[in-house]
This record gives structure tokens, sequence and C-alpha cells, in this order.
């Protein structure tokens, strides 16, 4: 098994969980789906932390995140596809 | 792996097995710690376990303590209980309760002849128990009387990557033995609460799930002054990676593997339906879901942790996980276990599994924890509402 710079849990993930200490701006990142054991590429916008996520696709306001292929919330800032997605950009649908 | 089909436990004299041959002294409440802790300090082989409350309580709040307090005596990792309490009427009562289990137990209350002489009569009890307890022998018992709770805390995204999911496969493999499994955390489902209902193994465990989640979420709502966003997630969720209380719930519920509960308990009830995977409604408050599993007769407890919690537990040895690896080295006396290879592709789900399965039987066997090697002995009364 290859070393993997990002993990995604499902298949229908849209977001990819950084398992490196950071990824740096412009860095070609590799990314394994835990669930089919296949293989990604994207590009890393920012420098994001281990256990911090990367867009997989553009966003816009309203869209939902899926992770465990579930909801785990709502965009309320447009994200483009290797940006960090954390509080600044979405939020719980709960509250 | 092979999983082997038993482990070295004190077996008791209803039946159950402990993985710890504890001589513990129960202070009924809050006046009687200092006894309680005199006796421990007097009696080598015996430690007091101190709380906050036990006076005024009533109605379903001094059920649960009641519950708490008897669970926790009646445990099989405690061998001989001793319980001081200021009046006699409540402490006869635990005293009553935990000696239905058959093990030595023995009350003592202090009004009327005061700390000292208390201490005296409680000590020369304690002696006996110590050294007869001493004499106990480990004995080969069936993995089936492992009872193992789980609880996670101080999560990160690593935490649904890796420690959870590793508790997750050993519920998976240890299921099928025969073994009891219990996880908690009402509120930290939430977000997951509908997935987590089709998880019942019988509509009627799935609609008890929903009214117990929905009766917290009604009471989050009464009391809280906007929402929970400022503590759910908390800063060290959120410093760790996790964004939304959904995406925490999800990464929360990885630890029950693809296993389903056969039935929801209330706060510190034993299971009576037999082997398998239950509920428990609990606070996500590790001292405080620790303590109530506990006190439902668990014997052995799995916490997963990412950013590095340090819980222990009074009477059951808390095995912590980590899938972080900055946390597996700079909190090293903490972690029993570091899965953190998974996330470099070195380790799968199904040998962490196993690692834990080997760990968590060790442990049973007599391995200290960390959290015991450290002295962490958490031990924290839920309390539903303010006593009278």
């Amino acid at each position: 098994m290859s070393q993997t710079d990002l993990i995604i849990h499902d298949e229908k993930d849209n977001v990819a969980v950084v398992v490196i200490d950071k990824t740096t701006k412009n860095q070609d990142c590799i990314g394994w789906i835990m669930e089919n054991d296949k293989t990604i590429k994207i590009k890393s916008n920012n420098e994001i932390l281990l256990g911090h996520k990367i867009a997989l696709q553009d966003f816009k306001e309203g869209d939902t995140i899926l992770k465990y292929g579930h909801d785990i919330g709502k965009v309320v800032a447009p994200i483009k596809k290797g940006d960090h997605v954390h509080v600044h950009n979405v939020k719980t649908k709960k509250w | 792996m092979e999983i082997p089909k038993s482990f070295l436990g004190y077996k008791r004299e209803n039946g159950r097995a402990g993985t710890r041959n504890h001589v513990v002294i129960l202070p009924v409440d809050d006046i009687s710690n200092a006894c309680a802790e005199a006796v421990a300090n007097n009696i080598k082989g015996t430690f007091a376990i101190p709380h906050a409350y036990g006076r005024l309580q009533f109605g379903a709040d001094l059920e649960l303590f009641f519950d708490t307090m008897i669970g926790t005596g009646k445990n099989p990792n405690v061998a001989a209980v001793i319980v001081i309490g200021i009046e006699p009427k409540w402490t006869k009562r635990i005293v009553d309760a935990i000696a239905t289990t058959g093990k030595p137990v023995e009350g003592f209350s202090i009004e009327g002849s005061g700390d000292i002489k208390t201490i005296m009569k409680a000590s020369q009890k304690a002696q006996e128990f110590s050294q007869w307890a001493s004499e106990k022998q480990r004995e080969e018992c069936p993995l089936s009387d492992l009872w193992i709770s789980v609880k996670c805390g101080e999560s990160d995204t690593t935490s649904g990557m890796a420690a959870n999911p590793a508790v997750g496969n050993l519920m998976d493999k240890l299921e099928p033995l025969g073994v009891h499994l219990c996880f908690g955390e009402t509120s930290e489902l939430t977000g997951a609460e509908k997935v987590c209902a089709t998880r019942g193994s019988t509509p009627e465990a799935s609609k008890k799930f929903m009214k117990t989640w929905s009766n917290y979420n009604d009471f989050i709502l009464k009391e809280a002054t906007d929402d929970l966003s400022e503590s759910q997630p908390t800063a060290g969720n959120i410093a760790g990676g996790l964004t939304t209380i959904e995406e925490k719930a999800f990464g929360n519920f990885q630890k029950i593997g693809s296993r389903k509960f056969i039935d929801v308990l209330t706060p510190a009830e034993e299971p009576k339906k037999g082997p398998g995977l239950y509920f428990m409604d609990t606070s996500s408050a590790a001292g405080e879901c620790l303590t109530l599993q506990a006190a439902a007769g668990f014997n052995i407890h799995l916490f997963p942790t990412g950013q590095g919690n340090i819980i222990g537990n009074a009477i059951e040895p808390v095995i912590k996980l980590t899938g972080n690896p900055s946390t597996a080295i700079n909190m090293k006396e903490h972690i029993d276990l570091d899965v953190s290879k998974i996330l470099k592709r070195k380790m799968n789900m199904d040998q962490a599994g196993d690692e834990l399965i080997k760990t968590t039987i060790r442990v049973a066997n007599g391995r200290l924890t960390c959290a015991e090697v450290l002295g962490h002995k958490e031990f924290i009364m839920t309390k539903l509402y303010r006593s009278a």
C-alpha cells in the first residue's frame, strides 16, 4: 500500500481529509478512497493542516457537504475545488 | 487472527467476572468523603471513591444516584465494599443492594459516633476485606465474560478515520462471541440520529432510541440560550478539523462498526437482554458517561481519542487509542494503542481491530492501563437537576 496525502471515507464524499502534517499551496495531493480502494489526485489551493478537509469540487452557497457518505452541513461561502473546508465556509444544518 | 477464547479474570459470587480486584471504600455523601479517605489511607489495598453528592436529592435524580452508587459496588471489578454515610438509612439501602451479588459488603454511619470511631470500626473491617481479596486468584474465563463499554473524547477527524472504526472492527469481531457491548453519548449522535435509529435490531429498539434522543434534544432547546454551536463541536474538535456536529456524530458513530443495538438503557441501567450491543442514554462528558457505564456492570472500557483526552475511571480500566500521530508522540504516556499507521496506509482496519483485541485481552488479564498507572480514578455523578 502506497502512502497517501488525503483520505476519503466514501465514494460519494465531496471532501477529503488531510493525513500528512500539512499540504502546501499548489501541492499535487494523492487521495485514497477507503471504501473502494481507488486513488484520486487533487491540487491543494491552501496550506491545510492534518485532520482538516479539502474540497474535491466547486461549491456554491447552500450546497451540501458529504462525508462518510452522509450530509454533514451546508456551504455558507463559495468554495473552489482544492480549498480548505472548515467553519469559515461550512455550517451545521441543525441550528 | 484467531481470537483468543478466554481471558484471566476474577470469578465473582454471582457468576460475573472482573478484570480487576478492587476493595472499595464508598462514601454515600459528600460529608462522608473525609472518613472514607481516612480508612483508605489506613488500609493498604483499598481506595476511596469520593464524590460531591448524596444529600437532599429527590425523585428521579435520587434514584439515579442510588443506581450509580449501587451499580458501582455491584460491578464485578469490585471484590468487596465498605460503605460509609452520615445516616444509617441510605447507607443500608446501598449495602443491602450490593449484598445481593454475594460479595462482602459492610456499612457504617457516622451520625452519633463521629469520624474517629467510625474510621476505627470501618478500618478493621476494611483490613479483613483487603486481606481476603488479596488471596483471590485470576482464573480462565470465557471471552463472553467481557462487558466492553466505549466512549470517545477530544475527537478530531482522525477519530472518525482510524481510532473509532478500529473500535467498530473490534465490535464486529467480538459481538458474535457473546460479549456485552455498550455505547452512549446521546448528545454527540446529534446530526446522525436518524441513521443511528436505523441500527436498532428491532423496531422497538429504534423507536426507543428516537424517543431518548428527542427527549434530550427538547431539553437542550429548552435550556440553551441560543444553540449548542459554542460547545458542539468543542474548540478542541474545531482545532482538529471537525467542522459541524453532524461530522462529529458520524465520526463518533464509527465506533459500533456494522452492529445493531438490541436495547436502549436508561443511565446506569444494567443490560438484561443478554449478549450484544446496547445504547445507553448518557451525557457526552467522558467522566459522567464512563461512571454510568461502569455502574451498569461493564468491566473494561475502550476510549478512542484524537487530540488527547486523558480520562480514567475509578473501577473500570480505560484503554485509550488514537489515530492522531502527533497525539501518539506528544501524549505517549496516555496512549495504550497507537493506530496512526492507518493514516499512512501502513495498517488496515482489520489489523487495527486485531491489535485492539490483543490490547483489550492483555488489559483484561491484568496489564495496567496508562490511566491506571497515572492515577486517574474519575467518578462523576450524573445529576438530573438541583437538590432540594
